[in-house]
């Protein structure tokens, strides 16, 4: 049975993606992003965390039956509202066997499957995924492979040559993929960095949504939690006018639908 | 659906909430005036004359800007009281009432004298006395000791009643005054039971006298207003108001704004006759809409003034008020009379009932943003989408309005109780959460609060309290050696008190029935006319009593914490649970545990041969409280409440304690269905607090839950605060385990959810699949708090700033600023679903 770890499943989700969904969140990322709101999703290894005085282990290992257990019982849920399954992390594609077990596995039981990712994989990682992905959220973060580097770890030029065919295969496949663009302070939070993002997802052809997600703090007190050092602590949340002026410039960039939000 | 919202709606509402309530004496001085005058006559009739004399001589008012008329006192929000219940409270409590901290009333002297006047002719006349004396010596302890409370009806009227308004409005009192004489003269004067069946269709042909004296001094008053009235506009509403209430509720309306004006004078005078609450219009939309598509059609109304008048009648409910002693206003905290008013559903033929007025009840409750009327939805598998985007709407605003209610558990369970198909099919929502067929029952729904913690508590003390035995003599616990074992000494204790429950409730039925019958009500439920007799008698088609239990969260947790920690796991022992829960878990003594222990400790040293002067029970005290404070004590309370936080709990999607959970609510649920009632009917059991849970949860021990002692006690079927983790369909799915048919007076499920839940349509359509979902599952009853953490904490802080901040408490919405400190505590404390 294929099993693989995760570090939290979360229940009634409503802000990521269609309908009521239950996202399955995979521990283990390529990136190491400084505003990451999940540091404890970074690391594959278990890790313990201080949470109100008290030490938690962070990660454990799951079957996909197992987890499948537990994506069941809010099937009715998805029924009424559309929604599914969701693949989280982390990166859910650095467990890739495991992550394509859980997709063919919902995909089989006719549950709505969707999934949050960078993309930075093997192609044939994602490859593997497509036929029982109903919803691909793909995160880009900056056109710039420098910039991106500086504040993730790894260059962008992977994320983008992926999304490229990924974009081609779903003009003939039923999958639904969106961008995701986190609005953080400091990297990319001037139209001049959203608009060609918003440019790109246009080129695309295929993409239904650009969501733009204002960065916020709520991550912040893990860090504290895993004993490191947050190194965003002086950036403050975009406002909500700076989001609309964003949202502007993708607008004017492409023709893609875009939205503040998930 | 175009909204629309009148200017002059606002300015009704700030007229209404410019002061304090206030108590007025008019109605206890005419009733007790007429009494006196009215000794040698059947009781019926001297009802009813009283009734006549009351709503002759009762001062009336029109309200600035009124469209639809009809005031009980002059002040706005005003109550009158209702000394043939009781009055000893009240007189009691004349000096704290204004400042107690719920529901307080103002009262001025001149009040406070006409009523001590009034009041002295009621000694040894009361319902409440007659009540006490029906009852047994042991349900009389019960009821001292807070297993249960039948407070409410002991002191009140009983109301719970949804009326044949549909009648009213066709053929006025007028009509049913008709019927009354028609059936006396077909009375043959040779009967056995002609005296009483005769007395009783007087008594409802005076009555309905009476009532069209009370709307014709309205028209008088109207008229006279007009005249005086410089205000050309103000003027011709007033000779329309002048010109309907001299048409109805005499005659049958003739148009959707006598159809509103006629309503309203039902809804009202049946609040004057007794005090009973949950007065409830029921299918509002369904009775009136054939007015509303008449005129409609005829382009005789207009779409934004049907919406006025709806938006002026919602604004009417909140001008209806009532005091309630101390301890019971803290259980229906809020100023709430409970008129619930529903919309959509099925008619009696199965399709599809929503229409116009459905939309336009949500909308009206969307402008006005009040605590009354009580507004509730129903939902079928047929309900039209949009209705239920357009209710989440409502339910977006925060003002805990609509209650979603679920057709397909409620049909099938008024079946199972003898309604007809097609009157199930029919049903309204009474009060909280209690369905009936409207016009045909006196459902005695909210007959009192059962605590189902305290039980729990005498299986530990083998029945006794403060020395005293209260329930069964169960085996001491030390002596159990299996879960089975201390289960069924848990449905001994649990049968124990039902019975003396039923013993409490009938006492109180009977006394009703014996000096309160209410003529009035009784013109408007079938089959009264028919079988000339009152409610109070046995007159209705169906008659149920249904008294709610509570505290189903805690029991199934704490059973399943003992039976997994005590017997599968043998982590602890019995003994060592006793002896935790009765020191709190090492977390201090309330003053009342306090007071009980030492009692009991006493008591057995007395009967031991022990001298016990007021210096040994000082020294007892004083024992216990260093006890409790004993580092060891401590530190085997923190393990023990370690251990019990680890075992899974009810709320969580978890099969075996949900399971487990729909066991124990039987354990109340089953047994009450054995028991029958004194107007012929069944028991049927509820599982609702309304807001008892928080007072009766200060007299509650420590439970083996992990429950502080004194703390509230798990709200209706819904989860224990914050006790369930995963989300609200976990949640959903525990409380849908349930067997939501068989308390067939109603569940009531509470959810609390921040307002970015429900953002944009997108939330809108999430929030409806989730109410979908749990119905699916067959859950009887949802409602909803949107408001975040934030604005309530705030709310505590700066009441003056949140005056008309409305929230969901129980079956109801009441003013959060009213509520007491610690209801508004465990509002804030009920899991917030983000």
């Amino acid at each position: 049975m294929t099993a693989g770890r995760i570090f939290d499943i979360q229940r009634f989700s409503i802000h990521d993606g269609n309908g009521i969904r239950t996202i399955v969140f995979l521990k283990g990322c390529v990136l190491r992003c400084r505003w990451c709101c999940n540091p404890e999703s970074q690391a594959y290894d278990i890790q313990k965390m201080l949470v109100d005085g008290e030490e938690k282990i962070i990660g454990r290992d799951m079957t996909v039956t197992e987890i499948m257990e537990i994506v069941e019982k809010d099937r009715l849920y998805y029924r009424r509202s559309g929604g599914g399954l969701t693949l989280s992390g982390g990166e859910s594609l650095c467990q890739p066997d495991f992550a394509l077990a859980l997709l063919k596995n919902a995909n089989e039981r006719g549950i709505h499957t969707a999934i949050e990712s960078m993309g930075l994989v093997e192609y044939r990682h994602i490859e593997n995924i497509l036929p029982y992905v109903n919803q691909f959220l793909l995160d880009i973060k900056h056109m710039n492979p420098v910039k991106h580097q500086a504040f993730t770890g790894k260059t962008n030029q992977l994320i983008l040559e992926n999304a490229r065919k990924m974009a081609a295969y779903c003009k003939y496949a039923r999958t639904e993929l969106s961008i995701r663009v986190p609005v953080i302070p400091g990297f990319n939070d001037t139209a001049a960095e959203i608009a060609p993002i918003a440019h790109f997802a246009g080129e695309l052809k295929t993409v239904k949504k650009l969501h733009l997600l204002p960065y916020h703090r709520l991550g912040q007190d893990k860090y504290q939690a895993l004993g490191r050092e947050y190194q965003m602590k002086k950036a403050v949340p975009p406002t909500d006018a700076l989001m609309q002026e964003l949202l502007l410039a993708a607008r004017q960039a492409s023709l893609v639908d875009c939205q503040i939000g998930g | 659906m175009s909204s629309f919202k009148s200017p002059r709606i606002d300015r009704l509402i700030k007229n209404l909430y410019q002061e304090m309530p206030r108590i007025e004496s008019a109605r206890a001085s005419l009733i007790t005036e007429s009494y006196q005058k009215t000794e040698a006559e059947p009781l019926i009739l001297r009802r009813a004359k009283a009734f006549l004399h009351i709503l002759t001589h009762l001062p009336i008012i029109i309200r600035d800007e009124e469209l639809i008329v009809g005031s009980t006192t002059i002040a706005p929000r005003g109550c009158q009281t209702y000394p043939e219940f009781s009055y000893e409270w009240l007189e009691a409590e004349f000096e704290t009432v204004a400042t107690r901290s719920a529901d307080p009333f103002y009262i001025d002297e001149a009040a406070k004298k006409a009523l001590k006047e009034a009041n002295r002719y009621w000694k040894g006349k009361t319902t409440s006395e007659l009540a006490t004396s029906y009852m047994e010596a042991e349900t009389l302890l019960a009821i001292k000791h807070f297993i249960f409370t039948p407070n409410n009806y002991f002191y009140n009227g009983i109301g719970h009643l949804s009326v044949d308004y549909e009648k009213v409005l066709k053929i006025g009192y007028g009509g049913i005054k008709r019927e009354a004489a028609a059936k006396l003269i077909s009375c043959r004067k040779g009967d056995g039971d002609y005296a009483k069946k005769s007395r009783f269709l007087q008594a409802v042909i005076i009555s309905c006298e009476a009532a069209i004296i009370y709307a014709n001094r309205y028209a008088e008053l109207a008229a006279q207003m007009a005249a005086d009235c410089p205000d050309k506009k103000r003027s011709e509403e007033l000779l329309q108001i002048a010109q309907n209430c001299r048409h109805v509720p005499e005659h049958g309306a003739e148009s959707f704004y006598e159809a509103c004006q006629a309503f309203w004078f039902v809804q009202q005078l049946i609040q004057i006759e007794s005090s009973g609450h949950s007065i409830s219009p029921g299918r509002f939309d369904q009775y009136m809409y054939p007015y509303y598509q008449r005129d409609i059609e005829a382009g005789v109304l207009k779409k934004d003034f049907a919406q006025e008048l709806l938006d002026s009648i919602w604004v009417k409910f909140n001008d209806l008020n009532k005091c309630r002693d101390a301890v019971s206003a803290e259980g229906f905290a809020g100023y709430s009379l409970f008129q619930n008013l529903i919309v959509g559903g099925q008619t009696q033929d199965g399709i599809d009932a929503t229409n116009d007025l459905s939309y336009m009840a949500i909308e009206a409750s969307k402008n006005v943003l009040l605590p009354q009327p009580s507004f509730s939805v129903r939902v079928w598998n047929g309900s039209p989408h949009e209705f239920l985007i357009k209710a989440a709407e409502l339910t977006r605003t925060g003002v805990g309005l609509p209650a979603y209610y679920n057709d397909e558990v409620i049909i099938p369970s008024l079946q199972s109780r003898g309604l007809t198909l097609g009157h199930a099919r029919d049903y309204s929502i009474i009060g909280c959460v209690e369905p009936q067929k409207a016009g045909k029952t006196d459902g005695w729904h909210d007959a009192a609060f059962f605590n189902m913690c305290r039980p729990l508590e005498m299986v530990f003390s083998s029945g006794k309290e403060a020395g005293l035995q209260i329930g069964a003599a169960t085996k001491p616990v030390e002596e159990m050696n299996s879960f089975t074992e201390f289960y069924d000494a848990y449905k001994e204790q649990m049968n124990y008190f039902i019975e003396l429950l039923v013993n409490a409730i009938n006492a109180i039925d009977t006394a009703h029935r014996e000096r309160c019958p209410l003529p009035f009500l009784s013109a408007m439920v079938d089959d009264c006319l028919e079988k000339g007799k009152s409610v109070q008698e046995g007159g209705a088609e169906y008659n149920f009593t249904g008294p709610q239990g509570f505290g189903i969260a805690n029991m199934a947790d704490a059973l399943y914490a003992i039976k997994e920690l005590v017997f599968d796991k043998k982590e602890i022992t019995l003994s060592e649970l006793k002896e935790t829960l009765s020191l709190n878990f090492g977390k201090g003594l309330s003053n009342n545990q306090l007071r009980l222990m030492t009692t009991g400790i006493a008591a057995e040293l007395k009967n031991a041969g022990q001298e016990i002067g007021e210096k040994e029970v000082a020294a007892i005290m004083q024992t216990l409280l260093e006890t409790s404070r004993h580092q060891t004590v401590k530190e085997k309370g923190e393990r023990i409440l370690k251990l019990i936080n680890a075992v899974p709990k009810f709320g969580n999607d978890i099969a075996a304690v949900d399971n487990f959970a729909r066991d124990v609510a039987y354990t109340y649920t089953k047994p009450l269905l054995n028991f029958t009632n004194p107007r012929g009917g069944v028991f049927q059991a509820g599982l609702y607090p309304v807001s008892a849970n928080v007072p009766m949860g200060t007299q509650t021990g420590a439970t083996p839950d992990g429950r502080l002692c004194g703390m509230p006690i798990a709200d209706g079927v819904s989860p224990a605060s914050g006790r369930d983790i995963n989300g609200p369909t976990a949640a959903a799915n525990s409380v849908a385990k349930l067997d939501h048919f068989i308390a067939s007076n109603g569940t009531l499920f509470n959810q609390k959810f921040h307002p970015s839940a429900l953002s944009g349509r997108e939330g809108l359509e999430k929030f409806v699949a989730l109410v979908r979902a749990y119905f699916d599952q067959k859950g009887s009853h949802m409602q909803f708090n949107v408001i975040s953490r934030e604005t309530l904490l705030d709310a505590q802080q700066n009441p003056d700033n949140y005056k008309q901040l409305v929230v969901r408490v129980a079956g109801y919405s009441a003013l959060f600023t009213t509520l007491s400190r610690s209801l508004q505590d465990d509002i804030i404390n009920r899991t917030e679903q983000r």
